[in-house]
């Protein structure tokens, strides 16, 4: 054992004078590797990436809330299918809000698009969405000043807003946008609140909204509408009990016979996860089969300048037998230098993904974690050691006497 | 005197295809401790063959060598290459030096097959530098020395274990004369210094500074002479030696 490690940390100095004296064939060899770490690298940067972006993004969405609509957030079969489905009412939002047990907020909500004004500043189209009181609890997007929506609000289907923070800066900045009149479409709505920033999710901003008071979106922009229903379950443990919940009291709402498919979609965060893990494998598995074909590459390039290496120093090796080196002193010596080579590729791979990174980081988010240099370091030892063993036992394996005759 | 080598019939037959080329028949020989040998012979005699048998570079087909009273027949690879590293210094006619590495780095070679820490290698192979003439050129490499100062490089590679037996095939193959003698001059201080040398050699006049001269003739011994040296390790001057 002892002799094991002397053999490989003096291997490790033999190699490293080997592979000075051809710095340049040394680093031309590390090249293949290195494009290969370089990929692999490259992309579990990115999805490392973009799994805490998107971890954070889907928390925008809040955890253990679910919401009733007519289509599903992701449609993987035939989009047809769901055409002729029936809109969800505001009526089945009130049956839910009555009967469901597992729920601890239920709210509305439904959407529009709306030209907005303030005094000389405008915006085109932006979404005014009705919400019921217990909307903000449902979907954990509180107003950060003022109030919400209230009970009072709907009854008088009074136009009052929340607004979120962008219409606060690109709307009313300077002034204080509370107590100021909103011009949405043709009507003034006051401003009683202002939404917490939301930041955005997929490039599209949270933030952009104005929220009115359900009854005075359908009462004044039309009542045939698609209503969204939100709902937070009292017990985030306990998600597919409320769904299963859900379901039953949605098909009761809509007269669904026993026979009869669901004609609605219960949506969740975890569909968008379990959507996104489903592109992410796609894109890890090209990943792995392009680095690993590069690395293959990169690996046979070892393989044959260190056959080549051998054949040029069989004297060397001869010399070293006769001087006492052993079998495995001379396995060592040229196992560790393939090793040295690849794990150099390993460190230029690594570093080249750094900065890769960084560049890319202007448009994909990237993450390097600690695990992902540090794996890809070992493979590529591991790579070095595959592919070295076929050399290094050839040259273990040569009989001295043969070696010293070489000149 | 206890012998070091001892060979008892040792044959070795190099197969070539389907033609067995004999290299040594049947070769009886005994070298003592502290002497000091030339294996003489015209090309294909078997004198290299001998040489790498004395040295356990290969096996006898046939025959038994026993290295201080040893059997090597029977021995492990690694018994063998700790043979050649503690108790063996080979001096080839190339020099075999390592070019891109300092004369320090090219001594303590076999110090690093033993097993020895830095600092230990460090000392002794300074030491054997020290002995062969070349401590100022510690930092030197092989392209920065003359040849004589290679083979001196080598010769304390060599040394640098405290080996029973120096073994030199054609030590001065690659030398002018001038140097030659230099290196017989070494050899010969070596020797005074309790060192066994074996030299494989074609020129007389470098055979003539040994104390014994072993010939061979197609794989056999066909004298074995002792001889007063040449300008050897008791300083006098032997003449040339008879044919």
């Amino acid at each position: 054992m002892g002799y094991a490690i002397h053999n490989i940390s003096e291997g490790f100095w033999i190699a490293f004078r080997a592979l000075f004296a051809n710095k340049t064939r040394a680093l031309l060899t590390t090249l293949g590797i290195s494009i290969g770490v370089i990929t692999v690298t490259l992309m579990m940067m990115i999805i490392q990436g973009l799994n805490t972006s998107v971890a954070s993004q889907l928390e925008v969405m809040g955890s253990g809330t679910v919401y009733i609509e007519r289509h599903p957030w992701i449609i993987m079969d035939d989009w047809w299918r769901y055409r002729n489905r029936p809109r969800v009412t505001k009526e089945q939002f009130e049956e839910i809000k009555r009967f469901s047990k597992l729920a601890e907020y239920v709210g509305a909500y439904t959407y529009t698009g709306r030209p907005i004004a303030f005094r000389n500043r405008t915006r085109d189209r932006v979404g005014i969405i009705g919400v019921t009181p217990a909307t903000a609890d449902a979907m954990s997007w509180m107003p950060e000043y003022g109030r919400y929506i209230t009970d009072s609000d709907m009854i008088t289907t009074r136009k009052i807003c929340v607004i979120g923070a962008d219409v606060k800066e690109q709307i009313f900045e300077p002034y204080d946008p509370m107590g100021r009149n909103l011009r949405v479409g043709p009507y003034n709505f006051k401003v009683v609140g202002i939404l917490e920033k939301k930041g955005s999710t997929f490039g599209q901003s949270n933030d952009n909204y104005v929220m009115i008071p359900f009854s005075t979106l359908t009462h004044n922009f039309g009542h045939r509408r698609d209503v969204t229903i939100a709902v937070k379950a009292k017990d985030p443990s306990q998600m597919n009990d409320l769904i299963d919940e859900l379901t039953w009291l949605m098909r009761r709402a809509r007269n669904l016979a026993p026979n009869e498919d669901n004609d609605f979609s219960i949506n969740d965060s975890a569909m968008l996860t379990d959507f996104y893990k489903r592109i992410t494998a796609g894109i890890y598995a090209a990943g792995v089969i392009i680095g690993g074909i590069s690395l293959l590459v990169g690996g046979i390039g070892i393989m044959n300048i260190m056959l080549v290496s051998v054949t040029e120093r069989t004297w060397e090796i001869g010399m070293r037998k006769a001087v006492g080196a052993r079998t495995t002193s001379i396995l060592w010596q040229f196992l560790v230098e393939s090793m040295i080579i690849t794990m150099i590729g390993g460190i230029v791979g690594i570093l080249v993904a750094m900065i890769g990174g960084k560049l890319l980081g202007q448009f994909l988010p990237t993450s390097l974690p600690l695990w992902l240099g540090l794996s890809a370091m070992a493979f590529s030892a591991v790579v070095g050691l595959i592919f070295g063993l076929f050399p290094a036992v050839r040259a273990s394996r040569l009989d001295p006497i043969v070696a010293l005759r070489q000149e | 005197m206890s012998s070091l080598i001892d060979f008892k019939s040792i044959s070795k037959i190099y197969e070539i295809g389907k033609i067995k080329v004999p290299a040594l028949i049947e070769v009886d020989v005994n070298i003592e401790d502290g002497e000091y040998v030339a294996i003489m012979g015209p090309s294909g005699s078997g004198k290299s063959t001998m040489m790498n048998i004395v040295g356990c570079l290969d096996a006898p087909s046939d025959g038994v060598y026993k290295l201080s009273g040893e059997r090597v027949d029977g021995m492990t690879d690694n018994q063998l290459a700790d043979i050649r590293n503690r108790r063996i210094g080979f001096i080839f006619q190339t020099f075999n030096l390592l070019p891109r590495a300092d004369a320090f780095h090219n001594v303590e070679l076999p110090l690093i097959y033993a097993g020895l820490p830095r600092i230990k290698r460090r000392e002794m192979a300074k030491e054997a530098l020290e002995r062969v003439g070349l401590a100022d050129r510690i930092k030197h490499r092989p392209n920065e020395l003359s040849g004589g100062q290679r083979q001196r490089v080598a010769v304390a590679r060599a040394l640098v274990n405290n080996p029973n037996l120096l073994l030199a095939d054609e030590p001065t193959g690659n030398l002018d004369s001038k140097t030659s003698y230099e290196m017989m001059e070494l050899f010969g201080n070596l020797h005074s210094e309790g060192n066994t040398i074996v030299i494989v050699t074609h020129e007389e006049d470098i055979a003539a500074y040994s104390h014994r001269v072993i010939r061979l003739f197609d794989g056999k011994i066909s004298s074995d002479v002792r001889q007063e040296p040449r300008n050897g390790s008791n300083g006098k001057f032997a003449g040339k030696p008879e044919e």
